[in-house]
């Protein structure tokens, strides 16, 4: 398909549209030096990634990233920045150094080769052709509790053993001196 | 239609129901508080009854200087009213006013709706964050603490009655609370859910709700008394507006979710299909009256709660029962 062609369709627009802020989002959350800016620019880049989803008609994924990611992760992520040692304003707080820099990059690069090889490999042969309608919500929960019950119980049980740990990590028993935490 | 004028249409629209619903329980809040306190409400604006107080209330912030403080990050400063509005007029996308009155029926509408809601989360940490000033990051910290904890007894609430209703979407559940329930003399009887067995996540999802709005008993994060204005501390003029408007449109929307979830929506009984088009707005705007006259009520007769007993609330009583409820919502459904 030439260029020509892919731009003559308006759902590939969108996908522009979409898709550059959430390219140059991405950017900035790596190379800004801010902490509490670099969280921001993390809600701009899933909110785009809930965008492209929502483009490929799986409403109920779309919905879930703005749930789950934007809504519960990052704003913790920005509560636990500002309950610790939130810099307040404009102060730069963050240093990367040369060699980071450079693990950083290559470390991203391979994963991204990686997923997007994966995903390519995987896909290649079944493409979406006409614009995907949207996935009944109904018919996502019948899947997720008949064919996939098991996965299903098991992140359960793992979340919930998470849970456990958190509260036993954070929780003072009655004989503890109140040193050492808050 | 063309896609694109019936798209602005349709947002239009949302601004035609939210801006005057925000003012009129605006209004509202002045006179009835002035009523319950035997204090001086608007007398004199626009003549009988002051009802032009809050248009000139409105004109009067529109002409004061936007400040933005020298210690304040400029652009998150400037974002943070606009994250916090977006969040409540999402939500309006989904209330359904009558059978075919609604901007866009979305299959998982529920869903849809706490997505959107958690974005205010986010606008008001930003607010709090980079005002730059000490009243206001504390303000943040505990909005965030408390919508947080809030949102879980909240969800939890409405899961139960999509588990009743068997539907996420907000047409589907008022459909399935306009079924007959039972026979008297030729009359078929539908009950709202708060009379089909949801009580108790009635009561859960109004509380919880008031925190969300963080309304009184639930101000923690704005108490005048000792945070002066917590996160909005900072803000003047249109800004401020935009977070006063946010507000009072949050609990109009907030009631109008509580009315389509538990009190039966636009839905009237005795009342033809066809014609609940044109009686359900009227239907649905007297049960949002009413649940606003609610939350007025409740914010001028108790005193706040303190922080610690306000998460005990939150996660020692409201999300055990919501839980319970779930429970035997489910057990009721597959017995029943």
């Amino acid at each position: 398909m030439s260029l020509t062609d892919w731009l003559s369709t308006p759902e590939n627009w969108v996908f522009l549209v979409i898709a550059l802020p959430m390219l140059a989002a991405a950017v900035k959350l790596v190379t800004t030096t801010n902490v509490v800016h670099a969280a921001l620019y993390l809600v701009v880049t899933l909110a785009a990634s809930a965008a492209v989803l929502l483009l490929l008609g799986a409403e109920f994924v779309a919905w879930t990233v703005v749930l789950v990611s934007i809504g519960a992760v990052v704003v913790l992520f920005l509560f636990g920045i500002m309950i610790t040692r939130a810099p307040m304003g404009r102060e730069a707080t963050l240093s990367h150094p040369r060699s980071v820099k450079l693990a950083a990059a290559a470390v991203s690069f391979a994963l991204f080769a990686l997923i997007g090889g994966a995903a390519v490999d995987a896909f290649t042969s079944q493409p979406l052709t006409e614009p995907a309608d949207a996935t009944r919500t109904g018919a996502l929960g019948e899947v997720l509790f008949t064919r996939f019950v098991i996965p299903f119980e098991v992140v359960s049980v793992l979340l919930l053993a998470a849970l456990i740990g958190g509260i036993v990590l954070a929780r003072r028993d009655p004989g503890e001196t109140a040193g050492g935490g808050l | 239609m063309n896609f694109w004028l019936e798209l602005l249409l349709k947002l239009a629209l949302i601004l035609a129901v939210m801006l005057p619903g925000a003012l009129v329980v605006i209004f509202g809040e002045l006179k009835i508080s002035a009523h319950m306190q035997s204090r001086i409400g608007p007398y004199f604006a626009g003549g009988r009854y002051g009802w032009a107080q809050p248009l000139a209330d409105g004109l009067k912030f529109m002409q004061k200087e936007d400040l933005v403080p020298a210690a304040a990050d400029s652009m998150v400063f400037r974002l943070a009213p606009y994250i916090v509005l977006m969040g409540t007029l999402a939500t309006y996308v989904i209330i359904p006013f009558g059978p075919d009155l609604v901007v866009e029926n979305l299959d998982l509408g529920l869903f849809y709706l706490l997505a959107v809601s958690s974005l205010t989360t986010l606008g008001v940490l930003m607010a709090g964050w980079s005002s730059g000033n000490k009243y206001s990051m504390i303000g943040g910290l505990r909005a965030a603490a408390q919508l947080i904890a809030y949102e879980l007894p909240l969800v939890l609430a409405a899961v139960a009655v999509a588990v009743q209703a068997g539907t996420l979407s907000l047409n589907g559940i008022v459909a399935s609370q306009a079924e007959t329930v039972f026979t008297i003399g030729g009359f078929d009887v539908a009950l709202p859910f708060v009379l089909k067995g949801q009580i108790i996540g009635f009561l859960i999802f109004v509380t919880a709700g008031l925190a969300e709005l963080s309304r009184i008993p639930f101000d923690m994060p704005i108490a005048e008394s000792e945070l002066t204005m917590g996160y909005l501390t900072e803000y003047s003029g249109l800004r401020f507006t935009m977070f006063f408007l946010g507000e009072y449109a949050g609990m109009v929307a907030m009631a109008a979710i509580v009315s389509t979830l538990f009190l039966g929506g636009y839905y009237l009984p005795f009342v033809d299909a066809d014609l609940l088009n044109v009686v359900g707005p009227l239907v649905l705007v007297a049960k949002v009256g009413l649940m606003c006259f609610l939350f007025i009520w409740i914010r001028w007769t108790f005193p706040r709660l303190r922080e610690d007993q306000l998460q005990t609330l939150a996660w020692r009583w409201l999300i055990p029962a919501a839980l319970v409820n779930i429970m035997l919502t489910g057990i009721a459904k597959v017995v029943l």
